[in-house]
């Protein structure tokens, strides 16, 4: 089946244009009646399954403010499921505040120690740097739980444990493998006549990281900072064991929390807001940063 | 010039430091150059250090400490509660053996990893061959095939949490009128929970797909053309051989990240119907956190899920490897 789907782009073009310009020169651009009518299957099929993709998330913002029986919102359209949500427990905007914290600090954390460490692997010979370096590309061998649990030991003898801070700690940590590595390469793909140059000139190396090569890895910053946000606005599992107090919950916790709160009926309807409070800021960010987000998978992709 | 590029890519930064220092190096006496370079090489060892000491503190604390640590709670006895209560060797690892889980979430978890893999690296290849040229409607269906990735998986379970209830769901009908539920059966539960995966990670095995299949030059499609190969030949002779090094990465991320599977299942099904879809991190937070409370039996789960990873990572490599041959 797929490998029939596959071959009907090519009927037009060129069978696979690769190359880092993957456009198919020779194209007849499909203008002519035959060539339309050549492409309408494939545009309609391509068509359905993207749709496929969409739909759940489409189907949730809508049903989060039609109306629905058994929950707050049961005559005509509104954001009565939205005042559930504001309302449970400490309030979302509590759990709001919370999860922007955490997001933030993780996303600062992972920018500074990425920066200051993808400079030292890239431009600096110091002893134990190939052993440091696998050592932070180990970390993502080892399954999440199986640091979890002695985290959950060690952040409690520090005081860190059921703590919003404990918490982007260890979020930055696993999220420094991608980090380190994707700040890495992009200092090494800027030459070194620049910040040699600066460094002649009598700046000093902060200086010359500062002031030369900080413009050179933006793009580099922007992907590692989007991915830190995303990892940490999102992750489930480190504030599940790390925090167990209700005032200190992240949202997706509050959100998978307040399935079943009420006698133990599920509230389908503040379940969806929910969803749409979580899903909103990923979807934004996704749309405005398109290239950097498809840019780290590839980096991902390249090291293999 | 142009047709030797490649190979010239592969080694620019030694010959560009070379080009640097037979430039810079006349500009001063020999012998005071050489030995400010030494000093020099010191400090910059000195700096090096100071730049990555970040890193190192992060890696050491929240790395290796917890790795030492898991392995030492691992052979001791160690209640939730209590903490600590002295060395135990080999309790923890025969009541993790034991459990009246483990047999049933090893085989679960390989059988849901199975299916996963094998759907993922599937639909992601085929969503890659699809829209692998560019053109502003493939850019379009990109994007589509993409945006699930931007939510968490959290959140990705929480909606088709709602999506499969048989209350709230748009399917209720259809749910209704054929007497089951997407979460009522095991088998029906796995399959749904598999469906929720692979829309979640589809675009991301495609994206990985593309980068592979960029990597393929052109003019081998060009030769296979002219030698009358049929698309399907094209396909298996040309296309899947050159993707091998991509299939070797996408199924160990896959495998990988299938074999700790937890959010999707501790939200969407909590390990029912009747127990049927208990993953292995899923019986670690169990007997940590929920009831049994002990976190030396799962610190042994943990270090044997570890071992299992490390040995399955090496073998799938090794396996690839040896087929190139």
């Amino acid at each position: 089946m797929v490998a029939d789907f596959r071959s009907r782009p090519a009927t037009a073009d060129e069978p696979a244009a690769p190359g880092t310009a993957p456009t198919a020169p020779a194209r007849s651009n499909g203008v002519t009646v035959a060539g339309i009518a050549l492409r309408t299957p494939y545009w309609v099929f391509t068509g359905a399954v993207g749709l496929i993709f969409l739909a759940p998330l489409v189907w949730t913002a809508v049903a989060s403010v039609a109306p629905q029986a058994g929950t707050n919102q049961v005559d005509g359209w509104g954001l009565g499921n939205y005042e559930t949500l504001a309302n449970y427990q400490a309030g979302i905007w509590r759990y709001l505040a919370n999860s922007t914290l955490v997001s933030l600090l993780t996303v600062a954390l992972t920018l500074l120690v990425s920066l200051l460490g993808g400079y030292a692997f890239a431009r600096f010979r110091f002893p134990g740097r190939n052993l440091l370096f696998l050592l932070t590309l180990a970390i993502l061998m080892v399954p999440y739980a199986t640091l979890l649990i002695p985290l959950y030991v060690l952040l409690n003898e520090v005081g860190l444990q059921n703590s919003l801070v404990g918490v982007a700690l260890v979020l930055t940590m696993f999220q420094l493998p991608f980090a380190t590595f994707l700040m890495r390469i992009s200092f090494e793909a800027v030459p070194r006549e620049l910040d040699e140059a600066a460094l002649v000139d009598g700046c000093s190396s902060f200086g010359a990281l500062w002031r030369v090569l900080l413009p050179a890895v933006k793009p580099g910053l922007i992907t590692v900072g989007l991915f830190a946000f995303l990892a940490a606005w999102n992750d489930f599992m480190a504030p599940l064991i790390l925090i167990n107090d209700s005032e200190r919950m992240t949202l997706p916790l509050a959100v998978s929390n307040l399935r079943g709160q009420v006698q133990g009926v599920v509230d389908y309807g503040a379940t969806e807001a929910g969803v749409v409070v979580l899903a909103l800021p990923c979807i934004v960010l996704f749309l405005l940063l398109q290239r950097h987000y498809v840019r780290g998978f590839m980096s991902g992709a390249l090291k293999g | 010039m142009p047709p030797r590029k490649p190979s010239l890519d592969r080694s620019p930064a030694p010959e560009k430091r070379k080009v640097l220092m037979t430039v810079t190096a006349p500009s001063r006496p020999p012998s005071a150059a050489m030995r400010g370079h030494a000093r020099r090489r010191g400090r910059r060892g000195l700096l090096g250090w100071l730049y990555a000491t970040p890193t190192a503190v992060f890696v050491g604390a929240l790395f290796v400490v917890p790795l030492l640590l898991v392995v030492k709670m691992s052979l001791s006895r160690w209640p939730l509660l209590t903490g600590d209560q002295g060395i135990n060797v080999p309790d923890n690892f025969t009541k993790a053996v034991d459990h009246r889980f483990f047999t049933d979430s090893v085989v679960f978890t390989v059988k849901y990893t199975v299916l996963a893999t094998v759907l993922l690296l599937a639909l992601g290849l085929g969503l890659a061959l699809l829209v692998q040229e560019s053109s502003r409607w493939n850019s379009l269906l990109r994007a589509s095939f993409l945006i699930p990735s931007a939510l968490g998986l959290a959140s990705a379970s929480l909606l088709f949490y709602v999506l499969y209830s048989p209350y709230a769901s748009p399917l209720a009908p259809v749910m209704e009128s054929l007497g089951f539920t997407f979460l009522g059966s095991p088998t029906a539960a796995l399959l749904s929970t598999t469906f929720l995966i692979v829309w979640r990670y589809a675009g991301f095995y495609m994206v990985l797909m593309l980068v592979g299949l960029q990597g393929i030059p052109a003019d081998v499609y060009e030769a296979a053309r002219s030698d009358g190969a049929s698309r399907w030949q094209t396909f298996t002779k040309v296309t899947l051989p050159l993707l091998r090094p991509t299939l070797a990465l996408t199924t160990v991320l896959c495998v990988t990240g299938s074999l700790l599977a937890f959010e999707q299942f501790y939200i969407l099904t909590k390990g029912g119907p009747d127990n049927s879809t208990i993953t292995v991190v899923q019986l670690i937070y169990m007997v940590a956190f929920q009831g049994q409370n002990d976190l030396g039996v799962a610190a042994a789960l943990s270090v044997i899920v570890l071992l299992a990873l490390i040995v399955m990572n090496a073998l799938q490599l090794r396996a690839f490897r040896t087929e190139e041959r």
